[in-house]
């Protein structure tokens, strides 16, 4: 929100002397950039940047089925990607516009392009995993030296989450990511479609559900940083970027992400083009400016998640390249699961199960 | 011809402002979702003639809403909580708007600003300065643990409690200026009057204040409960997510389903709800207007 601000205070400021630069308009996740990046586009190119900032793919899809939401660039999840490209929210990538795209990493293409096919009409940005953000040191102290830091039971184990319950634990509000893993807890296909399978994650919610203090999907950056709770349920870079907050604020607060050992979601936010850019050609512009190998292991060692560019790997420091809970090793992948778009009967279901679980509705 | 202007203007403005839109919804409330931009399939053709117009109409997105208790449990909560914090903003309120109306007559526009200067600020950054001040580690636990009150920080943020707060807080002026309007503009002898007559300054307050000032009671209520009702920012920067409101579920009908026809049923119910106080305020305002002519 701030660089939000900041950007557009800077435009505000340029607009009045250049009314006729040329500009592009970003609409990316909250706290998943260097901020420098965006400067360095700008002197680069000569084009204007005004970047704007979300924090739920909800938000996000309703302006891109609305139509006319006046971004040339936008970051959804790739299930998310995956509907709105069958909706018709986008247009085609003009390869020929994109001579950084031989960096990109085959292998993450080859995951991606489940959801978009011969990934035609997007570009990976980042990928990471859903799991535990920790503050090992209360969590011990509440649940003893062997508590299962690294298991959907830490925060499916009604016992457990009793205790937890004190020190606070914050879950995602996102149910495409919380009903899989219940579902894996459960031991069924965290993939499932069935509105019957995805009924059974209800139980175990509801279960936990009065040991949640706040679903929220950017709130527990801060939270764990400052020691406000000690078990938060999140993406891999964000629970990151809180250790690296903590550190910074030097408190006494030490934050650890854990995949799970049952197997953690794997999701992929991917660049992509409105079909109604405003400016299409600036659009490319930025995207390659992104795949630059450079510029991507500057945002990747800046936000702690790993990206989609092989080329970019050289450039990324020792704690992120090194760090399994952003590259994971073999084994750790392997036991990575994804998850398609629900059917839209189906997503009401989710959806209406989540309302239950959320307000005991 | 001028008065046809007059007359015209209010017109015009309820039409592009509130009658179209409405109609917009309405037709989108009769409509089936889709995987499309934008995400509905219109069910009827305006061009089709109004006898297929009529035949076509499909109600199913309301019957949807009677299906699941979700939908009336959360009117039925909104219901509360706007009468609920209606009844805290007049408690509060009157008491403000006598103290203005009896203040040294020099004194008066400085206390109105005092009322009106809030609004210099972003409404919803005043809303997350409640964040600041009701959470855990918030203003207002620090200095209750402080003074040695209570022993463990209280739990507000995130609670009905907190949501209260922050409607009473935001609404409070809209009940406050028109109570301050009906007594500022009150016949300070009728007062006196009461009392030679026996009453005791109470009763005089029971008996002719109040009365008098009804009017503006009633206008400072209508003011709060109707937004209250609708209210979607407040629950959810300040409720928990076991505050259910209306506003919050026609949210997760939009964003989450992407279902726009049954979000548009949500909305063209709780239009209904409130045309009913909509319509009181409005015969209370002519009465009024009628009264003084």
């Amino acid at each position: 929100m701030k660089l939000h601000l900041t950007t557009l205070t800077a435009v505000l400021a340029l607009g009045t002397s250049v009314a006729f630069a040329e500009e592009v308009r970003v609409y990316n996740w909250s706290d998943y950039i260097d901020e420098e990046l965006l400067s360095k586009f700008e002197e680069e190119t000569g084009i204007t940047l005004i970047y704007d900032v979300f924090d739920s793919n909800e938000v996000l899809e309703t302006k891109m089925l609305a139509g006319g939401s006046g971004y040339d660039v936008v970051v959804p999840t790739a299930d998310f990607l995956q509907r709105q490209i069958t909706a018709g929210a986008f247009q085609k990538l003009d390869k020929s516009q994109l001579a950084n795209h031989n960096n990109m990493w085959d292998v993450i293409e080859n995951r991606t392009a489940q959801y978009d096919e011969g990934n035609a009409y997007s570009i990976n940005y980042m990928w990471g995993t859903t799991g535990l953000g920790l503050n090992v040191k209360k969590v011990k102290e509440v649940l003893g030296e062997d508590a299962p830091i690294n298991s959907l039971e830490l925060i499916l184990q009604p016992e457990n989450m009793e205790k937890l319950a004190k020190c606070g634990v914050y879950f995602l509000d996102a149910p495409t990511e919380i009903i899989p893993l219940t579902l894996k807890y459960l031991g069924e296909n965290p993939d499932s479609n069935d509105p019957e399978v995805i009924a059974k994650a209800e139980g175990p919610l509801m279960a936990v559900r009065p040991y949640i203090t706040k679903f929220h999907s950017s709130e527990y950056i801060n939270a764990l940083a400052n020691g406000e709770i000690c078990v938060a349920v999140g993406w891999s870079g964000d629970v990151l970027q809180a250790r690296d907050r903590a550190a910074e604020a030097d408190n006494g607060v030490e934050i650890a992400y854990n995949a799970f050992t049952e197997g953690s979601l794997m999701w992929f936010d991917q660049m992509a083009i409105p079909i109604d850019a405003p400016n299409p050609k600036g659009a490319h512009v930025f995207l390659n400016f992104i795949m630059d190998a450079q510029n991507m292991a500057a945002a990747s060692n800046y936000v702690y998640f790993a990206n989609g560019n092989k080329a970019s790997q050289e450039f990324l420091e020792e704690d992120v390249i090194g760090d399994t809970a952003i590259y994971p090793d073999e084994e750790t992948v392997k036991n990575l699961y994804t998850k398609s778009p629900y059917p839209s009967k189906v997503q009401r279901v989710v959806t209406r199960l989540w309302t239950k679980v959320k307000s005991g509705t | 011809m001028r008065r046809f202007f007059l007359i015209a203007v209010p017109f015009v403005w309820l039409l592009v402002l509130f009658l179209v839109p409405f109609l917009i919804v309405l037709k989108i409330s009769l409509s089936d979702a889709a995987l499309a931009r934008p995400p509905y399939t219109p069910h009827f053709e305006w061009a089709e003639g109004i006898w297929a117009f009529f035949s076509q109409l499909d109600f199913e997105n309301f019957v949807f809403l009677t299906s699941d208790s979700l939908y009336w449990k959360a009117y039925l909560s909104s219901l509360q909580i706007a009468v609920i914090s209606t009844f805290l903003t007049l408690l509060i309120g009157y008491p403000i708007a006598y103290g203005m109306a009896r203040a040294p007559e020099e004194w008066r526009p400085t206390l109105m600003m005092l009322v009106i200067l809030p609004f210099w600020t972003s409404f919803l950054i005043r809303v997350y300065a409640w964040m600041g001040i009701l959470s855990k580690e918030g203003l207002l636990n620090q200095f209750l643990l402080w003074s040695g009150i209570i022993n463990e920080p209280l739990v507000i943020l995130n609670t009905n409690t907190a949501v209260y707060i922050g409607i009473v807080y935001t609404y409070l002026p809209f009940m406050i200026l028109p109570i301050y309007a009906a007594l500022d503009r009150m016949d300070g002898s009728l007062i006196e009057a009461a009392e030679d007559l026996g009453c005791s300054r109470l009763t005089a307050f029971w008996l002719v204040t109040v009365p008098l000032s009804r009017n503006g009671i009633i206008a400072g209520c209508f003011l709060v409960f109707i937004p209250a009702m609708g209210e979607f920012v407040i629950p959810s920067l300040l409720g928990g997510s076991r505050t259910l409101m209306i506003g919050k579920v026609l949210w997760e009908e939009f964003f989450s389903n992407r279902d726009w026809p049954v979000a548009s049923a949500v909305a063209v119910v709780l239009l209904l709800i409130l045309i009913v106080p909509i319509m009181l305020f409005q015969r209370n305002q002519q009465k009024q207007a009628e009264a003084e002519q």
